[in-house]
């Protein structure tokens, strides 16, 4: 694995008094808190840095975590530890949709792959990086818990199954013309191409 | 509670862990231990070098545990057995672990400022292989600056959690911490911040290798060609009782005094640490009672009293030491 | 027909919600236990019917539950591991999204048979729109007054919240899933203390997975006994499998234990056999970490008896020609699989989670990857083939958690029965991959 980030972090002072949720976010944030006995709030770091991150353009800066701690009402490094533990907060800006395509065994065996190559020739890109209009970043991802609808691929909330090269070609279409940010958040259920 | 430790059987109060006992016992027995601290809450577990094998529970049920336990943070139980070198599997598991600590470590132990005192080296040189098997890049980081006093050398790091816990529980404000995770995990400030705290020196006297030195030593001399006393001052944020580490009169580094497990005896101040270099700032009790392996001093000063070192020994080894904490 | 307890009703629409779900049977459970029976005797039915652990480790449910200790003034927690992330295993999710209600079911007759007030679904956050059916389950028992204060007009209270993680398969391990729950770092802890005594926030908690939860529904139902007449020996009752790889239906399927294999991979009923005529050349029979099995040791056992769908069955001959049921993760692979390239994804997999904690996995799930990308290199040495089984033998064991073993596990048998696929590789100089896309796709066989 490589790490997203290494060592200190660069922070924009008036970039964090900008950076502000919505109401409807801190209402969910709140609602999340009062799921845990009381004095046990900091249970809420991880789905509210989901909302930070669907509030924020997609990704988790030091300023968006900055703020997530002091609304939690905690020291700054603890949100940086758990944000830079799990892979699905993204430490560095990224597309408006992150393709994640599953490599492990199941997929592999049938043809991640060549999914991924695919995906590499059709955006350009190869995997890690971010098409020059932003639109999309493609990640590889790990064991997703799709096994038997190998091979897939994650975006947003969305899991997209029996990948094919076709189902692929429209995936990419179909974003282009949205031209909306994906998040994990979204409400949107299961998106069966 | 009655433990057997290598054969060798010793009587412990409740609570005592196979670390403590065998501690106690003394240093043929001791399990080495990188990551565990008598003086730290939740320390140790991590390293996994002090493991050792459990043959038998307890008296009640003699069971062997199944798999090797940290002994660092594994209880006593009345009638337990316990191997550690006498068992060729243990001996065979810690080689293992300190192969893994080192193929990522930089092994750049001529330019360290901890070479002689790093814990790492000496379980290298006990338990290590003569070549690497390991023939990949290692990690690479870039060193960084966490405050004006110390450097943070992550790629000697093996990431023990001693300075996390350190300021966790000795300072009033941690800003660093262990992010990242697997083999990218790393101890890190967050958005540049310095470890400023009254306390914060102390992450270099819990580092067991040379990943938090002290840049006020940086590059000064060789520890094995320094001379450690004892000394005390009136401080009013600390016990003032440190060691200091002369060349000729100059006093070239101020620590925590540690016992024969390299752990300091009780954690000091900034001020002590930093600010207080000259000879004249401190009542010198005499030469810091050096173990006779030491590189440091080999024959160099006389060793302590036998029956007051085995007292000091069996205080520590129950985690009894006070940490003389103002405020 | 084999008898289907917990997913029989999939496929009936409208399911999901709790009406539909009521219709068909649905928290007659919670009835049963709230109204006739007292807490100690759910547990006993539960010890009764021989559920084991459905999550991978098999240990027995009721016993699990017993060791709860119960001090006065301290609340108890009960936790559903949902974090279902091991290669292979998707049932849990299946199940969940499906057929939300029987998981919210079998947690309010768990959470009385414990004594529970507060309790959690900790959900892999990559499942996120599979928690918004929950939640939406979840609604609905509060309104109907199956969750909240005083279910059923019954003095027991619950409240029940769904957790999300954020992408860590090592929070399926217990106490690092209670830990992440707590708002930290994924990292296990150092046991005793185990969460039966101290768990979420220190105080006794039960953690189960979705899967043993809901089998407590219909083992309340049917009783105890009853439940334990199903499947074979102390494999008892029914569990979901999770069935990937190269076979013609790939997908989850309830089987009763000790169905054979070779029905599983063959039967219509099932798997429908191998795609495109292929011949089987190897099975990873419950999820990632347990040790592959080839062609002829998954479908008979050493002995020459066949080799059937249960613990006892899969573990005879222990590791050297078996294998574990584990989560249930059942990957097939054909006669063109590489069993070095599988695996490699496998050990990547470990590489990527392995928490960091301590150093035996931190370093040595790195150091196997990278050993293995010298095979798909072609730049394997054949003494790379004892490197990599001595540094699995060094990991195992002497970690703080189950993932050493999980890691070093699938190391240790591809090597004990395909050493020669990497001897092959290495004395050639030379992988070759083949396109398994073009192969299942383009049909060029």
């Amino acid at each position: 694995m490589g790490a997203e980030i290494h060592g200190t972090q660069k922070f924009n002072e008036s970039k964090r008094t900008e950076i502000k949720f919505s109401e409807e976010a801190m209402a969910t944030a709140k609602l999340l808190m009062s799921n845990y006995p009381q004095g046990k709030e900091k249970s809420a770091i991880i789905p509210i840095l989901h909302i930070a991150q669907a509030e924020f353009g997609g990704w988790l800066s030091p300023e968006a975590m900055d703020y997530v701690a002091e609304i939690l009402n905690i020291r700054p490094i603890e949100v940086f530890e758990v944000a830079s533990f799990y892979t699905m907060f993204h430490l560095k800006p990224v597309g408006k949709c992150v393709f994640e395509v599953c490599q492990t065994s199941s997929c592999w065996l049938n043809g991640a792959e060549d999914i991924v190559k695919h995906i590499e020739k059709k955006l350009g890109i190869r995997v890690g990086e971010t098409t020059a209009d932003g639109m999309f970043t493609l990640k590889v991802a790990e064991c997703l818990g799709s096994c038997g609808t190998a091979p897939m691929l994650q975006c947003g909330a969305s899991y997209h199954e029996n990948l094919t090269f076709e189902k692929v070609d429209r995936l990419i279409a179909d974003y282009r013309t949205e031209n909306k940010q994906k998040n994990y958040t979204d409400l949107d259920y299961k998106n069966t191409l | 509670m009655k433990v057997t430790i290598d054969g060798i059987e010793i009587d412990v109060p409740k609570g005592t862990t196979i670390l403590q006992a065998a501690r106690m016992i003394g240093a043929d027995v001791a399990p080495p231990a990188m990551c565990y601290y008598t003086n730290l809450k939740t320390s140790g577990g991590y390293c996994r070098t002090c493991i050792v094998k459990v043959t038998q529970g307890s008296a009640a049920n003699p069971t062997p545990m199944p798999k090797p336990v940290a002994s660092c943070r594994t209880e006593v139980m009345d009638g337990m057995v316990v191997e550690n070198f006498t068992n060729p599997e243990i001996v065979e598991a810690r080689k293992g672990i300190v192969e893994f600590l080192l193929i990522n470590h930089p092994l750049d132990c001529p330019v360290c400022d901890q070479a002689g005192e790093c814990k790492l080296q000496d379980l290298g040189y006990e338990n290590g292989l003569a070549e690497s098997r390991y023939e990949f890049e290692r990690r690479e980081y870039e060193m960084i600056d966490i405050g004006e006093k110390i450097k943070l050398h992550m790629n000697r790091c093996i990431l023990c959690y001693r300075c996390v816990k350190v300021a966790e529980q000795i300072t009033d404000g941690r800003v660093h911490g262990v992010i990242n995770r697997g083999d990218a995990a790393e101890i890190s400030t967050y958005i540049e911040q310095a470890i400023d705290n009254e306390f914060s020196g102390n992450v270099i006297d819990v580092c067991p290798v040379g990943a938090l030195t002290d840049k006020t030593f940086r590059f000064k001399q060789r520890v094995w060609f320094t001379k450690p006393m004892n000394a005390h001052r009136n401080c009013t944020s600390c016990s003032g009782k440190v060691r200091l580490w002369f060349k000729g009169d100059d006093v070239l580094r101020v620590t925590a005094r540690k016992d024969e497990w390299d752990e300091a005896e009780e954690f000091i101040c900034n001020g002590c640490r930093y600010d207080h270099k000259s000879k004249y700032d401190w009542v010198i009790e005499g030469p810091a009672p050096i173990h006779r392996q030491s590189v440091i001093s080999q024959n160099k000063y006389a060793n302590l009293d036998e029956k007051k070192l085995q007292e000091l020994k069996n205080q520590k080894a129950l985690g009894f030491m006070k940490i003389d904490k103002k405020p | 027909m084999p008898r289907k307890l917990l997913i029989q009703n999939v496929d009936v629409p409208g399911i999901s919600s709790l009406e539909t779900y009521r219709a068909h049977g649905g928290y007659a459970s919670v009835e049963k236990a709230l109204k006739t029976m007292r807490p100690e005797d759910v547990v006993e039915e539960v010890k009764k019917s021989g559920l084991r652990g459905r999550g991978g480790a098999g240990f027995p449910t009721g016993l699990k539950w017993s060791f709860l200790a119960k001090p006065e003034g301290v609340p108890r927690y009960l936790v559903c591991n949902a974090d279902e992330s091991e290669p292979g295993t998707f049932k849990d999710r299946f199940l969940m999204e499906k057929t939300p209600h029987s998981l919210v079911e079998g947690m309010i007759t768990s959470a009385y048979a414990l004594g529970v007030h507060t309790s959690y679904i900790y959900i892999r956050g990559e499942f996120f729109y599979v928690a918004r059916i929950l939640e939406n389950a979840i609604k609905e028992a509060y309104a109907a007054g199956l969750l909240g204060k005083n279910i059923l007009g019954t003095d027991f209270s619950l409240d029940c919240h769904v957790h999300v993680g954020a992408g860590a398969y090592i929070c399926g391990e217990e106490t690092a899933l209670l830990e992440s729950l707590e708002g930290k770092r994924g990292n296990p802890r150092i046991k005793p203390p185990f969460p039966a005594v101290a768990g979420l926030y220190g105080c006794p908690t039960v953690v189960n997975n979705v899967e043993t939860i809901a089998a407590v529904a219909p083992i309340v139902n049917m009783g105890g006994d009853e439940y334990a007449k199903i499947g074979i020996g102390k494999s008892t009752g029914t569990k979901l499998i999770s069935a990937s790889g190269h076979i013609n239906k790939p997908g989850v399927y309830e089987i009763e234990l000790g169905l054979p294999v070779e029905e599983f991979i063959y039967g219509e009923e099932y798997c429908g056999g191998m795609r495109n005529g292929k011949k089987l050349k190897a099975v990873v029979a419950g999820g990632s970490s347990v040790p592959i099995l080839p062609a002829d040791l998954i479908l008979k056992t050493a002995n020459g008896e066949p080799r059937l769908m249960s613990y006892e069955s899969l573990g005879d001959g222990g590791f050297q020609t078996g294998t574990m049921l584990g989560s249930g993760g059942f990957i097939v692979m054909n006669e063109d699989t590489s069993i070095v390239k599988n695996l490699f994804t496998f050990t990547r997999f470990y590489h990527h989670e392995s928490c960091g904690q301590c150093s035996p996995c931190r370093e040595g799930t790195g150091w196997m990857e990278k050993i293995l990308q010298k095979f798909i290199n072609g730049t394997a040495q054949e003494s790379d083939v004892d490197l990599l089984w001595d540094v699995q033998g060094k990991i195992e064991g002497k970690t703080i958690c189950p993932f050493g073993e999980a890691a070093a596990w699938p190391v240790a048998a591809a090597i004990r029965h395909f050493k020669d696929e990497f001897l092959e590789i290495a004395r050639n100089k030379k992988f070759v991959d083949i396109s398994h896309y073009e192969k299942l796709n383009g049909g060029l066989s």
